[in-house]
């Protein structure tokens, strides 16, 4: 197994701090002990047998705060010049 | 200059022309982690874009079974077959073919030791439970994504009372390896892609230093092709405009704080520690020991096992030391391809399939 790599899925069901997941179309069982606030819906990163971190879609919102941060350097950039 | 635009869900293509619209200079950039060299071979840019932007990405150290010292392989497959009526040696997979000086876990068991793969920390629990007449000893490797696991697993060990199951720590942590390559003279980096799923469980902080204290900018990456290419845009950008900072453009997975309650779970079990990386040398606090509270599980003291804090790298004339620094690129060592292969592994990085010489063999000979 590749000790890094960690892929996405959705939980389907949920029992005390065992849930599967399905991955690709297979069903996986990971433990959530890492993620307590995950739910039935959600979709959560696995790796090694246990979901690490919930994942949000909120790529636009990402690349959006991103390029406010870069915006901010060449005005910084500028004003140093 | 022109305002930048959104780039939202761009596409690959999108990226590329805003990457060839930046002057093109000369850069070396490092992607530290084994997954994130995979990931740079799929999006098709190592004899492309790269060459032709100037850009030389070099691959890090970030593969946990590459890093994990000689002496410990040695003597974990030694210890597994003088016990074998008695002990079970559990691993993930990929750490059976890595050799140590003289032995390796694969040899091992075709000589009678009882060793066996596990996916998860969490199998040898149940391991323990089905054969208690036997001492289940996990060779627990890997960074910080597989680490909280690991604590949970013990957590629940100690919840069960379990007496038969033991851990052999060999962890490493990140960071104190960045301090060491940012610092390095012959590597004269300009920047990181940082580990995307390492960074789910620590967040953004550990990385500042980067920037603040060497200059060097870094973005937390996903490993889509576009992921790649936009990490080097944003790498790019932030060194022409020579403003380092640390970036997150994997936040749909990393939290600007990590996993909370994974980090909690870190603390409450492990202790900092010096820790020996092969090819590397042992730097300080970049592994863990179990802290006192959980000294039951803890393979070293159950079992009167030295700790590894010094060893040689092992590699023979293989040049994975070099690798793991990002000296030199996989195929410019002389075994490469010929004396070691991924079915014939010389070195571990030939081993793992986070290895960069496994993943350099495996898309072919690109540079």
């Amino acid at each position: 197994m590749a000790m890094c790599l960690a892929v996405p899925g959705i939980i389907e069901e949920l029992n005390d701090e065992w849930a599967k997941v399905r991955v690709q179309g297979v069903i996986l069982d990971a433990n959530v002990a890492l993620v307590p606030q995950a739910a039935v819906g959600d979709y959560v990163l696995v790796h090694a047998g246990y979901a690490i971190q919930l994942l949000t879609d909120e790529e636009a919102e990402e690349t959006l705060a991103l390029l406010r941060e870069v915006a901010g350097m060449e005005s910084e950039s500028v004003d140093a010049q | 200059m022109t305002a930048v635009e959104p780039i939202n869900r761009a596409s690959a293509l999108e990226l590329v022309e805003r990457i060839r619209r930046l002057r093109a200079r000369p850069a070396t950039f490092m992607e530290v982690c084994g997954t994130h060299t995979v990931a740079v071979f799929r999006a098709g840019i190592r004899n492309t874009l790269l060459p032709e932007r100037g850009i030389s990405l070099v691959s890090g150290p970030g593969c946990p079974v590459c890093v994990t010292a000689a002496a410990e392989i040695d003597d974990l497959a030694e210890f597994a077959l003088q016990e074998r009526e008695r002990i079970t040696v559990t691993s993930y997979g990929d750490l059976l073919r890595a050799t140590g000086h003289r032995s390796s876990l694969a040899a091992a068991r075709a000589q009678g030791a009882d060793i066996r793969i596990v996916t998860s920390a969490y199998d040898n629990l149940r391991l323990a439970q089905e054969h208690t007449e036997r001492q289940i000893v996990f060779f627990g490797i890997g960074f910080e994504t597989t680490q909280p696991g690991l604590a949970h697993t013990i957590l629940t060990a100690e919840r069960l009372g379990l007496e038969n199951f033991t851990v052999y720590l060999s962890h490493k942590v990140i960071p104190p390896a960045l301090r060491l390559l940012a610092s390095e003279p012959r590597l004269r980096l300009d920047g990181f892609i940082l580990p995307g799923h390492v960074s789910t469980i620590i967040g953004e902080e550990p990385y500042r230093f980067l920037a603040e204290e060497h200059g060097l900018p870094g973005v937390i990456a996903g490993f889509q092709p576009e992921d790649i290419l936009a990490a080097l845009y944003y790498l790019l950008r932030m060194r022409e405009a020579g403003t380092p900072r640390i970036l997150n453009a994997y936040s749909r997975a990393v939290k600007p704080g990590g996993n909370q309650q994974a980090k909690a779970l870190l603390k409450e079990v492990f202790a900092p520690a010096d820790a020996h990386w092969r090819g590397i040398g042992t730097l300080p606090a970049s592994g863990h020991v179990l802290r006192e509270r959980f000294a039951a599980f803890d393979a070293h003291r159950r079992f009167g096992l030295r700790r590894v804090r010094k060893d040689t790298a092992g590699f023979g004339s293989c040049r994975c030391s070099e690798v793991l620094l990002g000296l030199i690129s996989p195929p410019q060592c002389e075994l490469f391809g010929d004396v070691c292969t991924p079915d014939s592994p010389v070195g571990a990085c030939m081993v793992s399939s986070e290895g960069a010489c496994a993943n350099y063999h495996r898309f072919g000979g690109l540079r």
